[in-house]
Parts: structure tokens; sequence; C-alpha cells
């Protein structure tokens, strides 16, 4: 690591102040941070940590929202009864997110932050990426992509954003209020990241110096369901994930979102599935044909045309356990 | 009374449970300086320049050695065996790059955090040069200059194979393929290395503690005794700890330079390129049958790819001329070299390739003749090793299978499809097996006045157990509970000890152990005027019919300790060989597995597995059992999940950490994975009866799952792992 | 506040926080790890490191009461924190049930992830992750065993759950 000063801020001002400063970084759970201080990916020169700020984990319900403090350690989001019950898929994500006493660490503010897993991007010693050096290129583009994005890529970039919880915020239309020194913003779940066609070195929208303060959830998605598949039963990112959130009248489909993950530089909206499923019958031939329309847009890389077939087969599989209701968390 | 064969807790457990058992990087010297190594950023070519000033102004950083600064190795390198040396090249010597992280630079400085910072600084120029993949590298003969071409022969013909071919009913013949795997231990590899003059004292993280001692001795050209090798805990080696790496070297030399305590502590990501791993192969099997299933003919030709330093060969053919009977037999191996660190041991080498080839082979020869596959292995049966004619030195392997049968239900099994829910239900089986390796061994035992017995031996602690089975074998034959018995252990110090690797340890120290707690029976018996023949110790007593007279008494009246050496030789004074020439020793068995596929998200999950192993005697049944179902953990990792791909547009490996590349993890295991053992004893093998079993442990595993993965959708893959993009694709 | 800085020596910054119930107050590199102080500066080496990324789980131990990866975090933002560690665990040298748990079912072979393995099962039980042995492999899932005592550990954990 290149050093750093440390800043302990104990106030919410103090941190949009230290924030606003030319090389700081914002540290809140520090399982993303610290790694990519290590890796030179981020090299601040000043450590600006945020754990200390008060009244920024709660988690509460108001006007049939559920706000939830940005420094919510993973775990805390997920156990707790207002997410349980209103939005399962968020609770199953977090649950099938990284690893028990990681989810103690990570803040929900934190989490849809995360980069790209792309191997090319945390390799240890560099290789051609724009998003670990502007204009070094794409190695992953015609390299080994079989872990990356079949919607949205350019020769630019082909990663994907693994997040788990920033999937299921994007299917909930969760929303990130942020503050800064120039004034705060509200940013849309499902908006937060950047495409290569915007910009192959970015991640998400976010200025160095915002400082998310607060998710929040509105109404409900009861008939929820998270689907990751991957390799390793735990404690591995997805090959492919799918959040799924339903409102259903008997059998029949009344509203649906649904947000792909590690198919894309952001969490991929099935916009056009989620029209064509109003009105559809749950395990309907209806349901298969939407969602398989969702994937006309699609396009595999050398390595990874699985993930189109994955990816279909996943999102009817949380549709299934959305329509079900079913607690369960495994594939 | 505690026996051998009873379930002994492990006698470290105190130490590891509580975070006093101290590892190699867990030991501090006064003075010491943290190192950490440069590599080199491209996979070929040569270094023209390293900048060091950025990195030498990094406050605290003491040294940028490069080439040139350190000393070159002694006379005495250039004869020092491979292995246990694992690589003649040693960096650092000269600007030539041979792989991509070859260590270039090594950086010092006064704390972790300083060396780390300017080991990012130290800019290295390169002129690179074209490299070889090793992947698709040109197949070539493997050279017999190092002892790992030695190990067998490279070609092997048997009867004639072509018509075997021509007159066969049926011929199965498959390309199978493994990925690199690399070995992966919790601990990654580190040495804390310091001279007194000319004495080198390391604190190594080693499966070998002489072959260290015995080899650093060579590199700087001094007496074997001058160079003091400290290993207590080896957090896990599995192979990548067995031989004698470059950072090993690099430390003491830094250290010699410096005179300096040198603490060296290699990354995860350095745990790809600096150490060895399992090198990617492929099997070619063809398989020729009768119609009533007898095996005809056995062709198995493996590549594997290796270094450009040096010819690594994994010998997957070997188990093809072990495991069944079939009178005519082909084997090669060949390798590929390409700008990679060289590949090494991987648990279950030689034996776990050989047994995921043919034992995928063999179900599909089941399902060609439809033939049930365990009734298939009982008409080929080997009742004598098929490459050479000699005669077992004991094989169960028959009962094995009844057994292993038994306790799975293998002939009630659900049928192949069958639904849960989403996952189809598949089972397989396949044959465990593994060769046998003996090295010589030495132990000593002392005893105190009170009675109290201290066990030593220079044999390294790899979770294997040998602070548990040793104390128990030496507490069996004189009365002592193992609990009570000191064990002094890790250190060159102490007497000879082979290495931890090859599942061999418990065979030599054991028999070493068991001499010299005989011995000390004998002192005692002659202490009380009796004859050897006559005695018996237990309860610390010894007995003659129904006299008895307290060990403690007859030391206390001796007035002096008792010390006692045992050893275990190998015929004709050898160092190394694989049982009595006369006979060929071999471990057996079977594993079962039942699986779930899912296959509209092409997952595979373990359901339970069965493994049944004729073992030769089992020392300690609880550490026997924690070894296999290790063993089959390690085999459903390599058929599900482990991968190491060479990336080669870089020239490197790919993913150099524990998110890219998957190993098992707790939610991967069913609680059901049933271990038991035939019972056996091998006399032949050693005076214990007992047999290695840890590499058994790995085998057949993957091959048994590819072919319960098979049962369940009817996807045949012949390529680990068995991924959801195999599954999807159709293998 | 704000770290001191000297010129040339990188810059550092002041923590006061309690380790195994001993108070400590040092001034050290803002760029310091937990584990890499626990390890280099107090010599608690019971606390591992296998990946130095959060890759692996050698390093958990317990940050007021609730189980995390060491590499993960900045001893600097351990302010006024509470550090348990596996040197911690026994009392007046009797074993934690959680450690004669793990000998009692032969939950370790090489013991390197052991501490780990050890305070994650702490952290796993106080949580209430033992409902059953699904619940505790998943909930374990975050400390990597390459020796595989798996199934051993999870027994571990449900005995000393129940106890």
């Amino acid at each position: 690591m290149y050093p750093f000063t440390y800043h302990r801020a104990d106030t919410l001002g103090d941190a949009m102040a230290a924030a606003d400063a030319d090389g700081a970084a914002v540290l809140a759970g520090g399982t993303e941070l610290v790694n990519w201080i290590r890796l030179g990916v981020s090299r601040p020169s000043d450590v600006v940590d945020i754990n200390r700020l008060p009244d920024l984990s709660a988690i509460e319900l108001a006007d049939d929202t559920v706000h939830i403090g940005a420094l919510a350690r993973l775990n805390d989001v997920a156990g707790h009864a207002l997410v349980r019950d209103r939005f399962p898929v968020l609770t199953q994500a977090i649950h099938q997110a990284a690893s028990a006493q990681l989810r103690n660490l990570a803040t929900i503010g934190g989490n849809p932050l995360q980069m790209t897993r792309c191997p090319y991007f945390r390799s240890e010693a560099p290789t051609p990426c724009n998003k670990r050096r502007r204009g070094s290129g794409c190695a992953a583009r015609h390299g080994i992509n079989d872990q990356h994005a079949i919607f949205g890529w350019t020769d630019d970039c082909v990663a994907v954003q693994p997040a788990d919880p920033a999937t299921a915020l994007a299917a909930v239309d969760a929303v990130l209020v942020t503050e800064s020194a120039r004034g705060g913003r509200r940013i849309p779940a499902r908006d937060l990241h950047v495409l290569p066609s915007q910009d192959p070195t970015a991640h998400h929208v976010l200025r160095p110096d915002e400082i998310v303060t607060r998710i929040e959830l509105p109404g409900a998605a009861r008939r929820s369901a998270y689907v990751k598949v991957r390799e390793r039963a735990s404690y591995e990112y997805a090959i492919v994930a799918a959040a799924v959130a339903l409102e259903i009248d008997g059998t029949t489909i009344r509203g649906a979102r649904i947000a792909l993950g590690s198919v894309a530089m952001r969490p991929w909206r099935l916009h056009r599935t989620e029209q064509l499923l109003i009105d559809s019958t749950i395990g309907s031939t209806e349901v298969e044909a939407a969602v398989a329309a969702g994937f006309d847009d699609a396009r595999a890389l050398p390595h990874n045309a699985h993930k189109i077939p994955l990816a279909r087969n996943a999102v009817l599989r949380a549709i299934e356990r959305a329509a079900a209701g079913e607690p369960a968390m495994r594939p | 009374m505690t026996r051998i064969g009873d379930p002994v807790a492990r006698l470290d457990g105190p130490a590891k449970v509580t975070g006093a058992a101290r590892y190699a990087a867990d030991h501090h010297l006064d003075g010491q300086l943290h190192a950490v190594l440069v590599g080199a950023p491209v996979p070929a070519g040569r270094v023209t320049g390293i900048d060091r000033r950025a990195a030498l102004a990094v406050p605290g950083v003491v040294a940028v050695l490069v080439s040139g600064d350190l000393p070159p190795p002694a006379a005495d390198f250039a004869r020092a065996p491979i292995p246990p040396l694992a690589t003649r090249h040693v960096p650092v010597q000269d600007d030539r790059i041979l792989y991509h992280g070859q260590p270039v630079a090594i950086v010092v400085a006064d704390s972790l955090e300083a060396a780390e910072e300017a080991a990012t600084r130290v800019v290295v120029r390169v002129e690179p040069a074209p490299f070889a993949v090793p992947d698709t590298a040109p197949i070539g003969t493997p050279s017999l200059d190092t002892g790992y071409a030695r190990l067998a022969p490279l070609d092997v013909g048997l009867g004639d194979l072509d018509a075997a071919v021509r007159t066969a009913a049926t011929t199965v013949t498959g390309t199978y393929t493994q990925p690199a795997r690399h070995n992966n231990p919790m601990e990654p590899s580190a040495i804390l290395a310091v001279w007194a003059d000319d004495d080198l004292t390391v604190y190594d993280a080693v499966q070998h503690i002489f072959g260290v001692q015995a080899t650093l001795a060579a590199v700087f050209g001094v007496d074997a005794e001058r160079v003091h090798v400290i290993s207590h805990y080896t957090g896990g080696g599995f192979g990548a700890k067995a031989y004698v790496w470059p950072h090993e070297i690099l430390a003491a030399m830094t250290a010699r330079v410096l005179r300096r305590p040198i603490k060296l502590v290699l990354t995860r990501a350095q745990m790809y390129s600096i150490v060895g791993y399992q090198p990617l192969m492929e099997h070619e099997v063809t398989l020729t049958a009768q119609d009533d299933g007898t095996l005809t003919g056995i062709r198995h030709d493996v590549v594997n790819t290796t270094a450009l330093t040096e010819d690594y060969v994994e010998f997957g053919s070997v188990t093809a001329g072990a495991l069944f009977a079939a009178p005519a037999i082909t084997l090669s191996q060949r390798v590929r070299r390409g700008n990679v660190n060289l590949p090494t041991f991987l648990r279950s080498p030689i034996d776990g390739p050989g047994t995921w080839a043919l034992g995928a082979a063999m179900d599909e020869l089941a399902r060609a003749t439809g033939i049930d596959p365990i009734d298939l292995r009982l008409i080929n049966h080997a009742d004598r090793e098929p490459s050479t004619g000699k005669p077992w030195s004991s094989k169960k392997l028959v009962q094995a299978y009844g057994e292993g049968a038994r306790r799975f239900g293998w002939r009630t099994r659900p049928r192949g499809g069958t639904r849960d829910g989403h996952w189809r239900i598949g089972c397989g089986i396949a044959d465990a097996t593994q060769g046998q390796f003996r090295f010589p061994a030495r132990a000593r035992l002392r005893m105190d006045l009170d009675g109290r017995l201290t066990l030593e031996g220079g044999f390294a602690d790899i979770g294997q157990g040998p602070h548990t089975v040793f104390p128990q074998i030496a507490g069996s034959v004189l009365g002592i509970p193992p609990v009570e018995i000191r064990t002094r252990s890790g250190d060159s110090s102490l007497p000879l000890a082979p290495p931890s690797y090859g599942s061999s340890t418990t065979i030599g120290v054991g028999a070493a152990v068991l001499d010299a707690a005989t011995r000390l029976r004998d002192c005692l018996a002659e202490l009380a005027g009796w004859l050897p023949s006559e005695v018996h110790c237990a309860d610390g007593e010894l007995r003659r019919g129904t006299e008895a007279v307290a060990v403690a008494l007859l030391l206390s009246r001796h007035g002096t300790p008792l010390v006692v050496e045992g050893s275990f030789g190998l015929p004709g004074g050898a160092e190394v060989d694989a049982g009595p020439s006369d006979v060929a020793v071999r471990t057996f068995g079977v594993v079962l597995a039942e699986v779930g596929v899912d296959p509209d998200l092409g997952l595979v999950r373990l359901r339970r597995a069965t493994g049944v192993y004729a073992a030769g005697r089992i020392i300690n049944t609880r550490t026997a059992r924690a070894q296999m179902v290790g063993g089959i953990v390690w085999g459903w990792g390599k058929a599900t999940m482990e991968a190491s791909h060479f990336e080669p547009e870089l020239g490197r490996w790919h993913s150099q950490n524990l998110s890219g590349v998957a190993l098992p993890v707790n939610a991967d295991i069913p609680p059901l994975v049933d271990v038991a053992f035939v019972d056996e004893h091998d006399e032949l093998a050693g005076p214990l009866g007992a047999k290695g079993i840890g590499e058994l442990s790995a085998t057949g595993v993957a091959a048994a799952v590819a072919n319960a993965v098979f049962d369940a959708v009817g996807v045949r893959v012949r390529d680990l792992p068995i991924t959801p993009a195999r599954i999807l694709g159709g293998g | 506040m704000a770290a001191q800085s000297t010129p040339g020596a990188p810059p550092t910054v002041r923590t006061r926080l309690t380790v195994n119930g001993v108070e400590v107050d040092r001034e050290s590199d803002c760029r310091t790890t937990l584990l890499d102080f626990l390890r280099e500066t107090l010599d608690l080496t019971g606390t591992k490191k296998g990946c130095n990324r959060g890759e692996c789980g050698s390093c958990t131990l317990l940050v007021d009461e609730r189980r995390v990866n060491a590499c993960m975090i900045l001893l600097a933002s351990l302010h006024e924190r509470r550090v348990t560690t596996i040197e911690g665990l026994a009392r007046d040298e009797r074993l934690h049930p959680v450690q004669q748990s793990f000998i009692d079912h032969d939950a370790f072979q090489c013991g390197f992830c052991t501490p780990g393995q050890i305070m994650s099962a702490v952290g796993c039980i106080s949580e209430g992750h033992t409902r059953d042995d699904d619940d505790i492999r998943e909930w374990m899932s975050g400390n990597i065993c390459r020796c595989s005592a798996y199934p051993q550990i999870t027994a571990a954990v449900r005995a000393a759950s129940a106890g």
C-alpha cells in the first residue's frame, strides 16, 4: 500500500469536508477499499473513516418506505424484520453474498460500489484493462471471458458488476441518497452503475466526494426471490444471478421486476420481459416466452455462451420461487 | 490401555485450538527484516534494468537486491539432487526471465508495510521475448536428467495392443483432461532465515526437514550440520512444500548478504508462480474388451505441461499398469514445455490423475457392455501387478468393493435421473489406489528417571497426525498413555525422518518408533533381570506373567535415563523404494458418490459419498478417517471446481487468488461422508503392517463424480472440472 | 481527528483499543491492518494470514463480539473497540467449549485455519445460525479448510451449540 493519512470523522459535516479534498477516499466496511489500495486500484492520500458517524445504521419504516442507514452491515440488513418481511429478495441476496464475517463488515451503502471481479482488473500485476488504466485496452475482450458480460459490453470493457445486494436493490427500485459538500442527490439503484458505452473506465456515477447516507426501499416486494448460480455452494461470486419481484393475483402475474446480476456492468433490468409477463400465468409457456424475449439483445463473448441459457433459467427459477413465496435460499 | 488402531484424539489439539502452535511466519527474531519479492512482468525475455531509487526512498527500506547482489550458489549446488531441490533455476542470479512472476528483485525493510510499498515502487525494465504457452506447446519426450522423470518408465509396452484393438468386441476410447490445479495450502510458504557466522538457521514451512537441510547446505557449500531447519507445524502443504523452492534459497542468500534475520512470507498470488502446482494433463485412454467384459487391452497416453527449466512428469499412466488385468498394456508419458514455473506433486499425484481417466473410461466401458461397473471391475481384478507380474504384498480390493457396495446401497441405488425437485440424482463409482513409497527413518525415545517418556524425530507435521500416532505406537508398546508422552519434532537436530509426502511418514517413522519402543522395553527387561521375550508393559509397569515392577522404579534404580534409537531401513541401504523388490505394494479402495444435478442451472452438488479402503493396518482410526474425508473433499474440488488457467496472451496464471480459483467450502460437503477400512495387515510393507493413506484418499473421486453426473443427466464430461458451462453445453 | 505526519516517515495515527481485555494505545502507520498489528506488533500470531484479501477466513476474530476478517480492517478504524483473538478465548487455562469441541470432534488437521474456524464458530453460535447441519455448513463457509475437515467442523459446531 502507498502511504495515506487517516481521518477519523466524527460528524457527517466533518466527513463531507474531508471527502471533498483531492485524493480522499471514504472508508466504510473496508472490504473493498482496503483491497483496492493493496492492488493499487485506488491510491488515496487520505482515508476518511465514516464508521463512527452516528445515526447512519438505523433501519426504519417511514411513508411506506424502508429507510436503511448506509452504514448498516449487510447481515443486519438481511436479518431485519422489515427487510425479511417486505423484501425477501434482498435478504436472500445478502445471505448468498460473500461470507458471514465479511457481511459483518460490509455495509449496504458500500456494497453497490463494489468494483468488478474481472480477473484482469483484479490482477496483482497490471494487465491491459481500461478500468485499471485508461486507454490500456481490454485483455478480457479476446481473452478468458467465460465470466464476463452478455449485455451492454463494448470492445473497451466486457466486465460485469458482481454485487448480489446491488442486484436485488435494482430489482426493487431502491434509491441511494447521497450527501456531499456540494449538496446531495437521490440516485435510483438501477441508474447507479455505468455501462462501458458510457465510460469504460468507470464503475458508477458517484463522485469521490459523495457519501451514500441512506438507501430507500419503497413499498414492498413480498413475492420476491434471488437465485444465484455458482460452482461452489457458498462464498463465491455468481456466474449469473436473478432477482425477481412479482405482484401476483392468484396465479396471474400483475407486475414483475427483474434484475440480473453478473451479466453486465450494471444490474440488468429485463424491462421487455417485465412488460410481457403482465397477465401471464405462472408456470405457463407465456412466462418462458416472455423471459426468452428479454434475451433478444444478449450477445455472448467467445467463452460465455452458456451464460445466456443459464441466466434465462435463473430468471425462470426465481419467478417460480417468488411465486411460491419460498424462503429457500439455495438454488 | 491404548493400542494401535484406537481412535486417540489429537495430542496437538490444545496447541492448535489455542493459537499456541507456531508456524513458520509466527516466529520473530530480534533485528529481523521483512523481505518482499518483486516478480517479472513478462513470461520471457530479459531484465534490462531495475530502477530501485523510488523503492530505496521509502522510509524503512534497507535494501533492494537485484542480480549481482546475491552470491552465486556454491559448486555443490550443481550436484544437489532434484528432488528434493525443486528446480536448479535460481532467480535473481542473471537477467533471464523464464516465467511470469519469476523473482527479479528482493525488497528488504524494517516493516512489512514499507517492504510491501517499496516492492510496488521498484521499476523493472524488460526486453520481452516470444514465449511458449505450455498448454499448446509441442509434445516432447521427457529428459531423464531429474528424478521427476525417473519415477516410472516413460513407455511401457506389454502384449499386442494393436491386436487387442482389432479383435475387441467393444472398444472405448476417449480423451480426458484435467486443468492445472494449485495446491493452495492455507498457510502460504514462509521462511525466517538467520546466519550466525557460517551457521544457517531457518524457520521454514516444509514437508521435508532434511531435504531442506541438505539442499540449503549445497547452495552455500557448507556441511549439512551447519544448516538448522526448524518446522514445528506446517499449515498444510499438499506437495507445495515438499521440495525446496527458490524463495527459500533467496531468503537464505538475502540473510547472508545483509547479515540480518530475514522473514519472507509469500503472498497468495506468489503461491501461484513461485512454488509448484499440478500441471494440466491430457489423457488418451483406450480400453478393449471381450463380450463378457474381460479387458484385452489398455492404452493410456499422458501428456502434462512443464516448465522450460526441468521436465516434471506427472505419471498418470502408472495406474493403468497396476489396476486391471489386461494382457496388452501400452503406456506413455510426454510433456509440453512452456514459459511457466515448474509443476510439482499435488495431493494424490500419479494415481489421482490416473484414476480420473481410467475410472471414467471404465464407466464408459460398463455402459457400452451393459455390465454393472462393480461387476466389470470384479471381472478384471488384477491378481498380480499387471505391469510387472509381481504378487501383491496384500490386496483386499474385492472386500472393499463388497463393503462399499453394502454401505452405499449400490445395488439398490436410485435409478439414474430420479428427480428430487429440480435435482436429478445419479450415482457413480470408481477405484481408489495409490502406489507406495518408503524412506528410511530413525526415532529416539528417552525415558527419564520418573518414567516419563519423550519421543524425538525430525518429522514434519502437516496435519496428518504424527504428534498423535507416533506416541500412540510407542505408548502401545510401553504401556504409557499417549497423552503422557512428550514429542519433540520438526527440527533437523533430531533423528532423521523421511518427508511428509508420498504417504510415507507413518510407514517409516512409525516403524522406527516401534523399533525404538521395542528396544526400550528390552532395556527395561534387562534392568529387571527378565528375558525380553517374556515381558510386556502395561499401566506404567513392566510385567512378566503375574509379576510386575513399576517402570519408574527400574529407572530410579538404574540412576540414568534410558535413551534408545530405533530405525527403519530399506533393503540394500536404499534411500527410497516402492516396497520389497519381489512384491508390489499398493493401496486400494472404492469410492461411491451420489450427486444431484440441476440441468437447468448446471449445478452439481454432492449428496453423499462412501469410501472403503484396503490400506494395511490403520494406526489411528480417528486421524485416518480425517485424512480420507479430506481426500474425498479434495476429489470433489477436482471434480467440480478447481482449475488454474494459463492466460495464453499474457503468458501468466490468470487468477492468482482464492476468489478467482474456487476451493471447496463447508457448504459443499454433506455430513454423509462415510469412510471405512477393510481389515488388513501388510507385514511385507513394513513392520507395522501399515501402508500410506493420505494420498489414496483423493484418488478415484473425480471419476466417481463424473460417472455419477452421467448417471444423473446423461452428460459425459471428459474435461474437468464439471462446471455449469459443461453441464449446459452437454459435456 | 487528522493523522500525524512527519516528513519522510509514513503518516501515523493513534488508536486506543482493547485486545483480549488488555488496553492497547498505539501510534501506528495508518496503513497497518488489524491482522498485521496483532501478528507483528503484539506477537499474537494465532490469527493467521492465509490470503490477506478476505478470501479464506483464516484471520477471523471478534470485534465487539462479531466475527470479522482481520485482514480487511485498518487498525485505525478500531478506536475504542474490543478485539478478541484466539489467544483470548480460553479462560483461566480452561479451553472454551468451542475449542474443546474442535478437539473432541477431530475438526482440524494441520491447524492453520483452526483459530479462524473456532472464532468463526463462536460467532456463528452466538448469531444463532446452528439450526441444523445445513445452517451450520452455510454459515461456516467463510472459512476454508484445505485439509478439508468440514464434516468434523460441522459436528464440532453442532455439539458446541447444543452444549
